[in-house]
């Protein structure tokens, strides 16, 4: 029976957010990046307690939090830590592995927790490791990222001399590593079992799931991959409450997250924000608005390069979130926005797409190794419009043929930006193989 | 591979390369490094073993570095791994050089997020300056790759170069970095405009009290677990 006396459900808060409810509260660099002024900021404070939740109590937290794993797939964090033994039956340890191999077009938020807030990024592994029974925690850190590594080797060792992890972390009576280990350039390694891969000392190449890395990862010891963002927000959501952090945002969509936002905007940047806050605002708060003006707008990418765009009228009103960007046949991805307006050779801009798939594919499945370098060609000839239109349908039945038929998603994100560009801008591509077809000589068979 | 560098013949490299050992400093070094991973699983070392190698090469040579085979084999018998595997690695991650690179490696980012910001412009300036992609110039100063995304978007365009990266780029502005680096000065590092790492340009538009001091935002929480 309706209670109908009960005030209605007040609406999501959607930003804009509150300075003091931002977490990375450095995320810019203006102050340093060392101990002790992130400890002045409020990090490593009495960490000890936060470890004395308890471990099945801090994962609790988390899944109340609603925390979705900020590299993309959005899976729920909490429970992926819970998916790890609560006791070693054989002997072998537990690790847990952070994807610092940012490398998705787009993407631009690893690396400044790691350049400008090493230390949320270190506590995060400790109180996660404890929580997941993990024994060390890898930081696996892209390689082009020579500064950001730099930071981050001082940080753990600043951690270290404080007494922070190694022995008895925090006093806690937990011993906890933490090692930085070096990618030197392969997007693949992005990919989980690429990335155990990688640590082990070979190729990236994904394994075959299962076993699932919770049961066989790294060294063949259960293993939990998180994301940087993921793992850094831990303890302060553990320290404000899980309700503090699921008060942000729309259900199944909360908390804040960082927005990277490049291409065609005034101002590009990268902000923290409430999950769901419409992308008219995003622009318009921190990016200056579209370069011209929103009727200049053509179409955005919101998630990283692997997600389909989206045209301008579709995106402009639109909640910045999961579920949202679902909804519009994308996906939030990283966050990593980016702007196009009509400037943009829109044909180019997805064949650029290609041609990085092309580039990064690890050459293991042949639907992708050979898939994306013929996908690659054929977009750069829709690009000058030297095709046939039944090309076009071609190109899409050769995507439907990659996607889901590789071990990894890198197959699946091959496929997906070029199917969003048919999917809304195939006038355009028509459009060029028609003015192509008239300016060429007419070629007449021979008799 | 029409496109590929040319790799130096294995005759010349043997007698160059044949007897490379660690330095004292980077022999500690890669002591250091191995210690990272649980014993017997030394072979996790390999990846941060070739980048010290290259380094040390590139000093010895006053290049970029690049690694020739008796460096890998060098390697391979430093963690009981065959050559084979060693190669593997070297083979598969775009930042071993395979081949001699020049003084400074000008890595310039072509993927869509600096494309649209004006990458092309970048290329331009490069080869104005007599950069050829792929190539290195007759000097030996500059090696120009294109690269994949570098993960500095929100300050695209973007190149790096050895071990620095340089932001928010123009056709001038690059032209300026090659120049100052062709004379032996050192151009200014990160974001070529007036701004503040990935902050939008102009100054912050959230955590403005960040700018001046350390603040510190835990006495507007309110109530806290702990």
């Amino acid at each position: 029976m309706a209670d109908e006396t009960a005030p209605p459900a007040p609406p999501p808060f959607v930003g804009p957010l509150d300075d003091k409810d931002r977490i990375f509260t450095n995320v810019y660099g203006f102050q340093d990046w060392g101990v002790d002024a992130a400890m002045k900021r409020g990090d490593w404070d009495n960490t000890k307690a936060l470890l004395e939740i308890g471990q099945d109590e801090i994962i609790n937290r988390i899944k109340a939090s609603g925390l979705r794993g900020r590299g993309g797939a959005g899976f729920p964090t909490g429970m992926k830590w819970s998916f790890m033994p609560k006791e070693s039956k054989d002997g072998r340890p537990s690790f847990l592995v952070i994807n610092a191999d940012e490398s998705e077009p787009g993407s631009c938020k690893d690396r400044e927790i790691i350049r400008h807030d090493p230390h949320k990024l270190i506590e995060g592994a400790l109180v996660a490791g404890f929580a997941m029974r993990a024994r060390a925690a890898y930081i696996y850190i892209r390689g082009e990222f020579i500064y950001e590594a730099k930071v981050l080797f001082e940080a753990v060792e600043q951690a270290y001399a404080k007494g922070f992890i190694g022995k008895n972390a925090c006093g806690s009576g937990y011993d906890f590593d933490v090692f930085v280990h070096r990618g030197a350039g392969a997007y693949i390694c992005g990919e989980e079992t690429a990335q155990i891969e990688s640590l082990e000392g070979k190729k990236g190449q994904p394994r075959l799931k299962p076993p699932f890395p919770a049961g066989a990862g790294l060294y063949g010891c259960p293993t939990t991959v998180n994301n940087v963002e993921s793992i850094a927000v831990a303890p302060t959501i553990l320290r404000r409450s899980p309700e503090w952090f699921a008060g942000i945002g729309r259900p199944g969509n909360l908390g804040t997250k960082l927005f990277q936002i490049s291409g065609h905007v005034n101002k590009p940047c990268v902000v923290e924000e409430a999950m769901g806050i419409p992308f008219r605002e995003l622009i318009e708060r921190h990016c200056g608005g579209i370069r011209g003006g929103w009727d200049n707008l053509l179409a955005v990418i919101p998630g990283g390069s692997s997600v389909p765009l989206v045209p301008a009228k579709e995106i402009m009103d639109a909640p910045m979130d999961f579920d949202g960007l679902k909804a519009l046949g994308s996906g939030l991805g990283t966050a990593a926005v980016i702007v196009m307006d009509k400037s943009t050779d829109i044909v180019r801009a997805i064949s650029r797409l290609s041609y990085f798939y092309k580039h990064e594919s690890c050459g293991q499945c042949t639907p992708c190794r050979e898939g994306t370098g013929w996908m690659w060609r054929v977009m750069e000839r829709l690009r000058t419009g030297d095709a046939d239109q039944s090309e076009i349908d071609m190109l899409q039945q050769v995507t439907k043929q990659v996607e889901g038929h590789t071990i990894c998603a890198l197959g699946d994100a091959a496929a997906w930006p070029i199917q969003g560009l048919i999917r809304h801008f195939r006038p355009e591509i028509e459009r060029r193989i028609n003015e192509n077809k008239g300016s060429a000589p007419v070629m007449e068979a021979a008799e | 591979m029409a496109d590929a560098v040319h790799i130096p013949d294995e005759a010349e490299t043997r007698a160059r390369w044949g007897a490379f050992e660690w330095t004292a400093e980077n022999a500690a070094q890669a002591d250091k490094i191995i210690a990272r991973y649980p014993a017997g699983r030394q072979q996790s070392a390999v990846m941060p073993l070739l980048d010290l190698a290259q380094r040390q090469v590139g000093a010895e040579t006053q290049t970029n570095g690049w690694l020739p085979v008796p460096v890998m084999e060098y390697i391979g018998r430093q963690l009981d791994m065959p050559y084979m595997r060693v190669y593997e690695v070297a083979t598969f991650y775009t930042m071993y050089n395979l081949a001699p690179v020049g003084r400074y490696h000008v890595q310039v980012c072509g993927t869509t997020p600096c494309m649209l910001r004006g990458s092309d412009d970048v290329f331009s300036a490069c080869k104005n300056k007599g950069l050829v992609k792929g190539g290195t110039t007759p000097d030996g100063l500059f090696t120009l790759t294109e690269v994949e995304c570098l993960g500095a978007c929100a300050n695209a365009p973007m190149v790096q170069i050895n071990d620095d990266n340089f932001e928010d780029l123009t056709y001038d502005s690059m032209s300026a970095i090659l120049d100052d680096l062709a004379t032996g000065k050192q151009p200014k590092i990160g974001p070529q405009i007036d701004r503040q790492t990935s902050c939008p340009e102009g100054g912050p538009t959230s955590l403005t009290a960040m700018v001046e001091e350390n603040h510190d935002y835990r006495g507007q929480w309110g109530t806290t677990t702990i």
